[in-house]
């Protein structure tokens, strides 16, 4: 093979005005690209700096209270919490989330997390250990606080009961009713109440609901072998009350009754939930939880 | 190892020069030597027009088909709550088994600077996995904002033929770039930051948890593609692309050229996604008589196709030795 006829090396060639022209052109698109992806990805930062990204987030969420940066940081954005949970309380964030997109949380008002899978389902299905799988039982969550916001509001303070559908008939949350149905939540619309005085956030707070099957299990005390569900209930009691209906002098001197949050508070929102003023009198707050609570 | 450096420059953004006639063996010399001056823009219209395909070509038919069938497994499986492709194509558990994206693994792992087991299985899976099916397969066969950049492509081609937009073309380097960008700002700042702005996510989770705010996002992607740059973000920007085009690297699945039918007409790279790894088709472009398709490439199969004297073919390394 002759080489005589190899030409001089294309890209030794020198560029043509146009072509310089072209590909100063291009470099300085590419910069301006560049530049204009990176930064709208960076304006995820800003929701999360101005802390509108903050909200109540699954059982064993790899968060602090104020910092939920490990959690974004963890989660890989698959939903996998989302389509194990019974009750659908379990939604992904959206982009104005920034950062936080795809990232779940629990709109608690609409739906909250009743703990009726029992296992903590969404801890165990996510992949990256977003969802910490250091928790055992509902008891050892801490998503936020209960407190009574509105306490004015509250039909308990009032004096009043309720009568009829919790948050009335087009209301699409739901809960488990033990009584009712072991496995399967039904709609808060179809499990309708008589109550003399309101207690229906302390009536339906799974962590009460848990210590009063605990407290029955006690009290009955069988010979017979105990079934291995109700074991794991045993080995679940709550070691702490949540949420309690305290008798309180209010200010016109009539003895009322108070719910009072205690120490054994999770946070799963359900009281927010079912609460059936509206706006909810009780609600959750998201800067403390139980062990917070207790230095302060 | 030449396949390997040529697709690493691919993947990089590097033009792969021209071979020499040293770096050509003997037989792809005396091939180019004997097309001298016979090749007539007469026989390239009789030999298209022998090829002439349907609208929707074969690998066309079966990449779509195939793209449209995984994601509505993970739509199907939640909506009828059958637990066979639980999650999104960011993570997921097929019959139980943890599948990670990995890309947004390896966006997780810098932020979170912490690997669970779980997450270690999903990536070997998924590594091990694409190592099989050649790697950017990922893109042309499952992820879904490829199909729809797809459509808006044909409609950017239509207004381009109509004069009423032009293409701009970006520096193939910004994508490397991106990437090395992306992974410092997961290290650095401690989020996910590309999922924030990634359409595959996005479209991911739309299909199977409803539509949101951000899939305005990935509609200015899409109009950014059709008015002012064709393909833009597949091929200057999308990370994934290089993290499972280096898993391609090594994959066995690939297309293959050969030079000895070929009419240079250059009818492939009109239709490719990344025409910079079909370059071996221009006259004396390759170094051999068969030579593989640099692992950037998608294994989309437009060439195939579309290759009017099928110089262009899928190819299984091993396997098609094995099978003659």
């Amino acid at each position: 093979m002759s080489d005589n006829k190899q030409p001089v090396k294309r890209n030794k060639r020198p560029l043509t005005p146009k072509r310089k022209e072209q590909s100063r052109r291009e470099f300085l698109r590419s910069s301006v690209l560049a530049v204009g992806m990176v930064g709208a990805s960076m304006l995820g930062y800003v929701p999360v700096l101005q802390g509108t990204s903050l909200r109540l987030r699954p059982p064993g969420a790899l968060k602090t209270p104020d910092d939920e940066q490990q959690f974004y940081a963890s989660c890989i954005k698959c939903g996998q919490c989302v389509q194990v949970c019974p009750v659908e309380a379990i939604k992904l964030a959206d982009l104005l989330d920034g950062f936080g997109i795809g990232v779940p949380y629990i709109d608690a008002r609409e739906q909250a997390c009743d703990f009726s899978c029992d296992g903590l389902q969404c801890v165990l299905a996510c992949p990256t250990g977003a969802l910490t799988h250091e928790l055992d039982y509902p008891a050892d969550t801490r998503m936020g606080f209960a407190r009574l916001a509105r306490p004015k509001a509250c039909l308990a303070m009032q004096g009043k009961g309720f009568k009829g559908q919790a948050r009335g008939a087009d209301y699409k949350g739901l809960l488990r009713y033990e009584e009712i149905d072991r496995w399967n939540p039904i709609l808060v619309s179809e499990h309708p109440y008589d109550l003399e005085i309101c207690d229906l956030c302390v009536r339906q707070c799974p962590i009460e609901i848990r210590i009063n099957q605990c407290e029955a299990a006690e009290s009955e005390k069988t010979e017979q072998p105990v079934a291995r569900v109700a074991q794991q209930m045993g080995n679940a009691c709550p070691p702490k009350h949540a949420i309690t209906l305290e008798p309180v002098e209010s200010e016109d001197g009539v003895m009322r009754m108070k719910p009072v949050v205690q120490e054994g508070c999770v946070g799963c929102g359900v009281c927010e939930m079912i609460c059936p003023v509206e706006s909810a009198a009780i609600v959750v707050d998201l800067d403390v939880t139980a062990d917070t609570v207790k230095e302060s | 190892m030449s396949y390997i450096k040529d697709s690493i420059a691919h993947l990089i953004g590097n033009k792969i020069p021209r071979p020499s006639k040293q770096q050509q063996s003997a037989e792809v010399q005396a091939i180019y030597a004997s097309k001298r001056g016979k090749l007539s823009k007469a026989d390239v219209e009789a030999v298209r027009h022998a090829h002439k395909g349907t609208f929707l070509s074969k690998w066309q038919k079966r990449r779509w088909a195939t793209l449209i069938l995984v994601n509505m497994l993970f739509v199907a499986s939640f909506y009828f709550d059958v637990q066979l492709v639980e999650g999104a194509l960011t993570g997921a558990r097929v019959m139980g088994f943890h599948f990670a994206d990995l890309n947004a693994a390896l966006q997780v792992a810098l932020a979170y600077k912490h690997i669970v087991l779980n997450l270690v299985i999903g990536i070997v899976t998924v590594f091990l996995m694409w190592l099989l099916l050649g790697g950017r397969t990922f893109c042309s066969w499952v992820c879904p904002y490829h199909l729809l950049s797809e459509w808006a492509e044909y409609l950017h081609l239509w207004l381009v033929k109509k004069r009423l937009i032009k293409n701009h073309t970006f520096n193939r380097k910004v994508r490397i770039v991106f990437y090395v960008v992306f992974a410092l700002l997961a290290l650095v700042t401690g989020y996910t930051v590309f999922e924030t702005i990634s359409p595959t996510g996005i479209l991911s989770r739309a299909l199977i948890y409803g539509p949101g705010l951000a899939l305005v996002w990935v509609g200015l992607l899409l109009l950014f593609e059709i008015v002012y740059s064709r393909r833009a973000w597949c091929r200057y920007v999308c990370p994934i692309g290089v993290t499972y085009g280096m898993v391609g690297l090594l994959s066995p699945v690939r297309v293959k050229y050969n030079a000895e039918a070929c009419h240079h007409e250059g009818d492939c790279r009109k239709v490719c996604l990344v025409p910079h790894v079909l370059e071996l088709t221009i006259r004396s472009g390759a170094r051999d008589v068969n030579q593989d398709i640099s692992s950037d490439c998608t294994r989309c199969g437009m060439c195939v196709d579309v290759c009017p004297t099928d110089s262009l073919t899928y190819e299984v390394k091993g396997l098609s030795k094995m099978l003659k």
